[in-house]
């Protein structure tokens, strides 16, 4: 008689419990030396759960099952020349952000994952990080073999991985992720697992693959959907992290308190590059990043929280100013790379007047009364021939990376400053939220790549904007400045041009 | 503070049995259709029943095919043989 199948739970267990043993030839704190000096106590590595259960032998089949159906649908892209059928040559530049400033996170979270699974000693969170740390390499591949396609054809693909680690926007996410990584496996996987899986990725993922679908990029709308049922899984191993280290010991509250104050606010900070793809580079919109910071953080984080207050933990610092950014981060950010378009590997516009009555309707306490106007000086000065460009390095804040162009809470028409000292040298920051950062761990900050900071140091090139655009590998005058005229927009005319004709 | 427990599918041939199952076994669900995604949510908890996606399939269907069609969610996750949950209650 066959051997009655067994449950998933018992299932679960063999697969993943028993899997590890005590080290004889080496101490154990030898071979796991990371895992103490974070200051988290653990007691009994066996209390963690998996609530998904998910065993290596189906991860390899449902993994195989995505991708045999992920690239299906890449070979019918490509094989039906799907870049000719976005909404618009526009939305392009939407996945030029994506493909420089986010996939390389896919690699360097797979590397994150591998580093954390190694060090922490227990098994069960070991299985989920090697399950994690492939699910993000697998993310990298299909981003860059989705995007090759589109590489063909338009500008600001081809150097992506050259430019993550140059260019002076890119640093933004770059250095999150630098930061995550070259911390201990514990706040990784709050930072990442947690603060970024959890709270915040759902911004990245639903509404921007939402709108990719919209514009007729199935191609992007498919590995962002395939990457994003991985996500899922991500989600209940961030969530995994914060109550298994709550519940073995009280001491460890205040330590997993402050990293999600830390990683939430950086995490914020990095997701104003989406805000502003979903308000200003979507050419077909879905929602405003006001309303989706609605959804995925008010309503979806609150529930969270609450959750969590049980074991003490409290709603991430500073969550209520970045829910009153969330009125102006986007105009905000779309202004800077709109001066700055000559620097940047994508391009820029300003928006239709359709496009600022949305932001009307979307924005009504702050687009009319503070970005209107200034969109439409800078229509003014484009049509008398001078298009504004900003032609001086800007003060970066040292924390986030970003320049200093954010405003005070409750008064957007001044700028944020905050700064601190520290071993004789002066730092500067874009917020309360940064400055607690750096205030918090001044040793590492201090060390940071500021890209403005190198520039000026001599170590990017040259001293001319010419030189530093030669060191990004910058093709100039098709990768950089504005839409109109750019060759993007010349073959994006002449295939439209083309089907017209035989329309008739 | 209401706590909502969230799904979210693919809008695709797969998934629309799933979501149907949903639906049908969750009084109360709300439904939010984007391009390409649905969301559902619904105050407290979401179940999904093996049985009532079978039904609408035709065929054995094991929970863990969830992972093919998901794209988010938001509860805290409960899943065995026959069921899996999402929920903010700790009984």
């Amino acid at each position: 008689m066959a051997a009655k199948k067994l449950g998933l739970k018992q299932r679960y267990a063999l697969m993943t419990r028993g899997l590890d043993w005590e080290t004889t030839y080496q101490p154990m704190d030898e071979v796991f030396p990371f895992d103490k000096f974070e200051g988290i106590k653990i007691t009994d590595w066996s209390k963690w759960e998996d609530p998904f259960r998910l065993t290596m032998d189906n991860y390899w089949k449902f993994q195989a099952e995505k991708e045999r159906k992920l690239y299906a649908v890449l070979d019918s892209f490509a094989q039906n020349n799907g870049q000719m059928g976005v909404s618009d040559a526009k939305y392009v530049n939407a996945i030029k952000l994506f493909l420089t400033g986010v996939s390389p996170l896919e690699y360097q979270a797979h590397r994150g994952f591998a580093h954390a699974g190694r060090h922490l000693r227990g098994v069960g969170p070991r299985v989920a990080a090697q399950m994690q740390s492939l699910d993000e390499l697998r993310h990298v591949q299909t981003q860059v073999h989705t995007i090759s396609q589109y590489n063909k054809y338009f500008d600001g693909f081809a150097e992506f991985r050259h430019m993550h680690d140059r260019v002076w926007y890119l640093s933004v996410p770059k250095s999150f992720f630098d930061d995550a990584r070259s911390a201990g496996p514990f706040e990784y996987m709050v930072a990442i697992g947690f603060a970024f899986e959890y709270v915040l990725t759902n911004l990245l993922f639903v509404p921007f693959m939402s709108g990719a679908a919209y514009n007729g990029d199935m191609a992007t709308v498919t590995f962002g959907f395939s990457a994003q049922s991985d996500e899922s899984r991500h989600m209940t191993l961030g969530i995994e992290v914060i109550k298994f280290l709550l519940e073995q010991h009280p001491d460890n509250l205040p330590i997993v308190q402050k990293w999600v104050d830390k990683w939430f606010w950086r995490g914020h900070r990095v997701l104003g590059l989406v805000a502003m793809m979903m308000d200003y580079m979507l050419p077909k919109k879905v929602m405003s990043w006001k309303e989706a910071w609605e959804i995925y953080f008010t309503e979806a984080g609150g529930a969270l929280f609450q959750d969590l207050e049980r074991y003490g933990l409290r709603v991430p610092k500073y969550a209520d100013v970045a829910t009153a950014e969330a009125e102006h981060m986007s105009h905000q950010n779309w202004s800077i790379f709109y001066q700055y378009t000559h620097a940047a590997g994508f391009h820029t516009w300003l928006p239709s007047d359709e496009e600022m009555d949305w932001l009307s309707e979307k924005y009504p306490n702050t687009f009319d009364k503070y970005y209107r106007p200034r969109y439409e000086m800078w229509r003014e000065m484009e049509k008398d021939g001078k298009r504004f460009y900003n032609n001086a390095l800007p003060q970066l804040c040292t924390t986030c990376q970003i320049p200093m162009g954010y405003t005070e809470p409750g008064d957007p028409t001044t700028i944020a400053f905050r700064s601190s000292e520290y071993k004789g040298d002066r730092y500067h920051f874009c917020s309360d939220g940064c400055k607690d950062i750096f205030d918090n761990e001044p040793e590492k900050f201090s060390q940071s790549w500021l890209p403005v900071h190198q520039i000026f140091q001599g170590n990017c090139g040259g001293a001319t904007v010419p030189d530093v655009l030669a060191w990004y590998n910058m093709n100039v005058g098709a990768d950089n400045m504005d839409q109109a005229g750019s060759p993007d927009q010349k073959i994006w005319d002449a295939w439209k041009t083309k089907q017209e004709k035989v329309a008739g | 503070m209401v706590q909502i427990a969230s799904i979210t599918f693919q809008n695709t041939d797969e998934a629309r049995p799933i979501i149907e199952a949903v639906k049908a076994d969750n009084p109360g669900l709300r439904v939010m259709d984007m391009p390409g995604a649905v969301k559902l949510d619904r105050d407290d908890s979401i179940v999904i029943r093996r049985e009532s996606v079978e039904e609408r399939i035709g065929r054995d269907w094991d929970p863990q095919e969830l992972h093919l069609v998901l794209v988010s969610m938001a509860g805290n996750v409960d899943e065995d043989d026959d069921t899996f949950t999402l929920s903010w209650s700790h009984a």
